[in-house]
């Protein structure tokens, strides 16, 4: 926990409203914006988040958690804006140069590739492959090797996620749960610096969801950046550094777990504005 | 009824240099199709383009045929890349559409008056295949096992044939069982998770299409060079259709899939057709129902509803394994 705290620490002293700048940001962001036809999706002026910290991404319904990670990994290339990476430019880079960057996204609704074994779905996940350029993948001798190196590494991701007794099966035949965990080890093995969670803990049940957060927070405390998506209030306060609340498109605030349940803007995008302003209780309880 | 003539049609059927084409092109739709998901729907045109690359060298410039054979393959790429570029960006469907026309219109330019002088037209071309009769080391004779009977010629043109076929389908398992193959099979399952993990999903697609397609105009190079002939109405829209009857029934995505559909998809043909013929000789089927010309459009029908019964009832072919096929994909 002690390491919890220093990213947190870090975070103390800044303040807690939209755009405010980080000690030492990994993304910054200026101006995204994503319209389909009129409906503004995303449309934030300024982001930032703090490396080596768990920034959590929450907001109401069709907010534009995803549309913003669409934009941000190159999925959605219909997106406008001007974004850095580790202080180099990333806006506009397609999505698997995004990824070879070191910014490596899940999906809100789990990917799994079917009709590849367990092992294959993260064996996958390595980059710079020799064996994966056509003509070289035919010489096996070129590529046996580094191959043996990455099954060595996925057998311990697949051991550490409790997934080893799946090894060989098709990923197709996984439960809900452990696709969302294979789909964490799977972007493991690209080794990211940041990662990109829509909603890692939907569909999950209670006991493979505390082993998902406690994974989740072992990362960041080697040394990942974490952001995700997540609609559960305790898990935002259990897990996170940061917080930041998108509504309809817009980050309407941001600061630490603590202080976020009672912001009064952050009550009018969950609750509506013809509440006025209910007491904070409403919303944590 | 004489039995075993018509089971000797259908063994020549399936060894036969029209198997071995339609094989060799079934393989490349296999990579397409069965392992990358690409759906192409005009593998004839690169058949056809692989054809008259060694027909028009030959015959129309007087190029040695071992030129055309590297014609052919480089104007299947070519091919490839045109239809690729701009579909592979696209929805997948958008590939199916241009890969049908791009099957129709080259079909329907090769024939063209416009096209003679280069294609022959309607006349197609004859004897570009010389050089590789001339190379025939089987002494002159007939050969026979059991039954069958084979001239030297058939016996080197098969030996020829079914050699680059089992070449090929080395290759293509040794790409398969590789990294490149890994990517190629993930693309299929979910191309966004593919490019989430950093692969170029665009590259593959067009190095699947590039190398599907030569396969295929490998496979319509062996027919026509048997043939000594090319014609442009060998290559019509329903090739495609035999291709993927015969990759459904052997099996998708499986190595030898397309080998072992293609034997048994012209064994079936050609020894219905032969058991027709035969009943027609005897007079069990009168004049009046059927006769032979109507043979071609029957064994269509039957083609038809033999791929309407295999969807409905082994979709996985017969080298497929079913708990695969009903995973639910995404
Ligand atoms: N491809 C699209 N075409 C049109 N509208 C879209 C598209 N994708 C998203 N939207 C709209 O953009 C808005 C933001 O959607 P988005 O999926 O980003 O929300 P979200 O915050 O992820 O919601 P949820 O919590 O339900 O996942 C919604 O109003 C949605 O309907
Ligand atoms: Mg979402």
């Amino acid at each position: 926990m002690s390491d919890r705290n220093n990213a947190t620490a870090a975070l103390a002293d800044v303040a807690a409203e939209p755009g405010v700048a980080k000690p030492d940001p990994i993304l910054v962001a200026d101006n995204v914006q994503r319209s389909f036809g009129g409906l503004h999706a995303v449309d934030v002026d300024h982001l930032e988040m703090q490396r080596g910290a768990i920034t959590a991404l929450i907001g109401p319904n069709g907010a534009g958690k995803t549309t913003l990670f669409n934009v941000l990994t190159g999925f959605d290339r219909g997106g406008s804006g001007d974004w850095r990476f580790e202080g180099k430019k990333m806006s506009r880079l397609p999505a698997h140069r995004v990824a070879h960057r070191g910014m490596v996204r899940t999906f809100q609704l789990t990917k799994a590739l079917s009709r590849l074994t367990v092992l294959e779905n993260l064996q996958l996940g390595a980059t710079e492959q020799r064996g994966e350029e056509m003509f070289a993948s035919v010489v096996r001798p070129l590529w046996r090797r580094q191959e043996r190196e990455i099954i060595e590494r996925a057998d311990e991701l697949l051991a550490r996620f409790r997934l080893d007794h799946l090894r060989d099966e098709f990923a197709g035949t996984l439960s809900g749960g452990q696709r969302k965990l294979l789909e964490l080890a799977r972007a493991l093995m690209v080794r990211p610096r940041m990662l990109m969670l829509d909603e890692p803990m939907a569909g999950v049940n209670p006991a493979l969801t505390q082993s998902l957060l406690e994974h989740i927070t072992d990362l960041r405390d080697e040394g990942t950046t974490i952001c995700f998506v997540e609609h559960d209030m305790d898990m935002v306060m259990g897990t996170s550094d940061w917080v930041v609340c998108l509504a309809e498109g817009q980050v309407i605030a941001e600061g630490p777990p603590q202080a976020i349940g009672s912001n009064p803007a952050v009550i009018d995008a969950y609750l509506g504005k013809q509440h006025g302003a209910p007491p904070a209780e409403e919303l944590t309880s | 009824m004489d039995y075993s003539s018509i089971l000797t049609s259908g063994v020549y059927g399936a060894l036969g240099p029209v198997a071995i084409g339609y094989v060799l092109a079934a393989i490349g739709l296999n990579i397409h199709f069965g392992y990358t998901g690409l759906l192409n729907f005009g593998q004839v045109a690169f058949m056809l383009v692989g054809a008259y690359g060694v027909a028009i060298s030959v015959s129309t410039f007087g190029l040695s045929m071992w030129v055309g054979v590297l014609v052919g393959i480089l104007a299947a790429a070519v091919l490839a890349l045109i239809l690729g570029i701009p579909a592979l960006r696209l929805r997948s469907d958008y590939l199916a559409i241009s890969t049908i026309a791009a099957g129709e219109v080259l079909r329907l330019f090769y024939r063209s008056s416009v096209a003679e002088p280069l294609t022959g037209g309607v006349y197609g071309l004859q004897r570009f295949g010389d050089e590789l009769l001339d190379l025939n080391p089987v002494p002159p004779g007939i050969y026979e096992v059991g039954p069958l009977a084979f001239t030297a010629r058939d016996v080197w043109l098969m030996s020829v044939g079914w050699g680059l076929v089992a070449l090929v389908v080395i290759v293509v398992y040794l790409l398969i069982h590789s990294p490149w193959g890994r990517v190629i099979r993930a693309i299929r399952e979910d191309e966004e998770a593919a490019r989430s993990l950093g692969k170029n999903v665009y590259a593959y697609k067009l190095q699947s299409l590039v190398l599907g397609g030569v396969i295929g105009a490998l496979g319509g190079m062996v027919f026509t060079i048997h043939q000594q002939s090319a014609h442009p109405d060998g290559f019509d829209p329903v090739v495609t259709f035999f291709l993927y009857t015969m990759l459904v029934l052997g099996g998708a995505g499986r190595v030898l899939g397309p080998v072992l559909g293609g034997l048994l998809f012209w064994f079936l043909m050609l020894s219905f057709d032969a058991f027709l013929r035969e009943l027609m000789a005897t007079g069990y089927i009168p004049p009046e129902i059927l006769v032979p010309s109507d043979v071609g459009a029957l064994r269509l029908a039957l083609v038809g509803l033999g791929l309407l019964l295999l969807m409905a009832f082994r979709p996985q072919g017969i080298l497929g394994n079913r708990r695969e096929m009903v995973l639910d994909v995404r």
